[in-house]
């Protein structure tokens, strides 16, 4: 070290002239607010048209409204529980611990696409399974899935419009054709994706539909070997279609309750089936299918035996993030799996802070 | 080392621990502010946001053990007693929110039921039970604590750049990473 014992200090400088006072000022002044400016460009107030996870979660508030303590999506739903059961065959592709051999404890929740959370269940409605697998590690995975074979919109940009674009017409009750047909026109990915959506057809109920992941992911083996994949739920229940007296029932609630009624009868069960990418197959764009004779590997079985409200499960306050992942599986390229991430948060943190009004499928409803 | 008399820089160690933070925190801040605002980087910016958020939580008990059990060099005689009053105040006030962020962020992971995922299958455990309330109240506090935060460095910033560039009484040598010749610090008290 130089430094030498000095009693001597440096005397005050003199008085700065002005002219130099002035350019030092400016000088603290475009660090101080060239900071600020940063910060704020950063925090999106500088861009106030881009797409936000706000943004989203608004534009679901302003078309459904706001029902406190609700997902603003999925919002009508039942918690479940039960248990996956590994096979060890997922082991060879995902180092994960839960493709070892065993079993694992899960909470999920069957839910209804849309906001409103007291809607009458209706045939065309999407079907969503949320599911954390509890790992003996402590780990967590979490998925989201639904019953579509593809997703209607590639980007985040593409589902905001979409949401305005199907959105009943006050008037009319029905989508404005009008803006649907605009929007087709500027997404013809979605063009493509929606003759797949609807050629598919509806099966009589939550318990013998399938559920797919949608989005891909990477699974890493203890290689390090990576393999595009995504996955299904592929229910033991037979297939039915859904007939005109599962939907125009009397009951609101007609979905939901031949679901609980099913668990208090036999608990359900669904393979869970892991589809491997080819070189080629495209993993950033949800609206396209892989090709059917494509290797699927079943690695297990879930096992539903419980059922019970959101208003007394824990499933309710569980924010089913698709990137809640273990080690061993990681996001893909898409673009909508960070912005589900981000908007699932936005809509967990909003209806987390409100008061919990309760469910349409209530404790009395799922005992029975 | 001498400790009977006061040095003229802060100790080497403080340096370092002062120069790193200042990187980690001004970090920090803008990929919590850029994150939750964002859509297409929105998991890329958190899986970094929560492990360093833990880091500079280490850091900072580091940096507070550190602190007392150094001497300080002297405030400048440029410096009045009413603002080494505040420099003492937003001293610790910097220092209770750098310690504050991160076990807020972390009690929040926790009563909001996620797992705090740091790398691989590494995570730590929750320190707050899952409660809905508790998960927006903190949520908040985070927030509003963030924001404090960035207020606070730049009030920081700025009383160093006044000293350092109109008093000139040579403020911010004292807390340079390389050694200072005495006579260019002022440090008569």
């Amino acid at each position: 070290m130089s430094l030498v014992e000095s009693d001597k200090a440096t005397p005050a400088p003199g008085k700065l002239p002005a002219s130099s006072l002035v350019s030092r000022l400016v000088v603290i002044g475009v660090i101080v607010f060239g900071v600020a400016f940063l910060f704020a460009y950063a925090g999106g107030w500088l861009t106030p048209r881009a797409l936000t996870p706000t943004r989203i979660a608004d534009r679901f508030e302003a078309l459904n409204g706001v029902h406190p303590g609700f997902r603003r999506n999925h919002a009508k739903g039942v918690c479940v529980s039960g248990y996956f059961e590994s096979n060890g065959k997922g082991a060879a592709l995902c180092k994960s611990l839960i493709f070892q051999m065993g079993r694992v404890p899960v909470v999920g929740r069957f839910s209804l696409g849309g906001g409103l959370p007291y809607a009458a269940d209706s045939a065309q409605n999407v079907r969503g399974l949320g599911i954390l697998f509890q790992l003996p590690n402590g780990e967590e995975w979490r998925t989201a899935m639904i019953d579509l074979p593809v997703f209607p919109v590639k980007t985040p940009k593409a589902f905001y419009e979409l949401l305005l674009a199907s959105a009943p017409d006050p008037a009319s009750g029905k989508p404005d054709p009008a803006k649907m047909k605009t929007f087709i026109e500027n997404n013809p990915e979605s063009a493509k994706a929606f003759p797949l959506i609807g050629g598919k057809q509806k099966s009589s109920g939550f318990a013998n539909s399938s559920f797919n992941s949608i989005n891909s992911f990477r699974f890493i083996n203890v290689d390090g070997a990576v393999s595009a994949v995504r996955w299904s739920l592929a229910p033991l229940e037979a297939f039915e279609p859904i007939a005109a007296a599962d939907v125009q029932s009397t009951n609101k609630n007609q979905l939901f309750d031949s679901l609980i009624a099913r668990i208090h009868n036999h608990a359900l069960a669904w393979r869970l089936i892991i589809t491997l990418a080819q070189p080629g197959d495209t993993t950033d764009d949800a609206t396209i299918p892989w090709p059917r004779e494509r290797q699927q590997i079943e690695v297990g079985t879930l096992t539903i035996d419980r059922v019970e409200s959101d208003d007394t499960s824990i499933a309710r306050d569980i924010n089913f993030d698709p990137l809640v992942l273990p080690s061993g599986i990681a996001a893909s390229d898409d673009p909508l799996l960070s912005a589900r991430s981000a908007v699932y948060s936005q809509s967990f943190t909003r209806r987390e802070g409100e008061h919990k009004e309760a469910s349409a499928i209530s404790a009395a409803e799922t005992g029975k | 080392m001498d400790t009977t008399k006061q040095p003229n820089q802060f100790a080497i160690l403080s340096r370092l621990l002062h120069w790193s933070m200042a990187a980690m925190l001004l970090a920090m801040l803008f990929i919590g502010v850029a994150m939750v605002t964002s859509l297409g980087d929105y998991y890329k910016l958190v899986s970094i946001h929560r492990p360093l958020g833990i880091m500079i939580l280490i850091f900072a008990i580091l940096r507070i053990i550190n602190r007392m059990m150094t001497t300080l060099p002297p405030f400048p005689t440029t410096m009045s007693q009413l603002e080494r009053k505040i420099a003492t105040a937003s001293e610790r006030l910097l220092y209770a929110l750098m310690l504050a962020l991160p076990l807020v962020g972390w009690g929040m992971l926790s009563a909001g039921h996620y797992p705090v995922v740091m790398f691989g299958a590494w995570r730590l455990p929750p320190i707050l039970p899952a409660n809905p309330m508790l998960y927006a109240a903190l949520r908040k506090t985070h927030t509003v604590l963030a924001y404090l935060l960035f207020a606070a460095f730049l009030g920081h910033i700025s009383a160093v750049l006044f000293h350092t560039l109109i008093i000139r009484d040579r403020l911010l040598n004292r807390m340079a990473v390389w050694p200072i010749r005495p006579d260019k610090i002022e440090s008569q008290n």
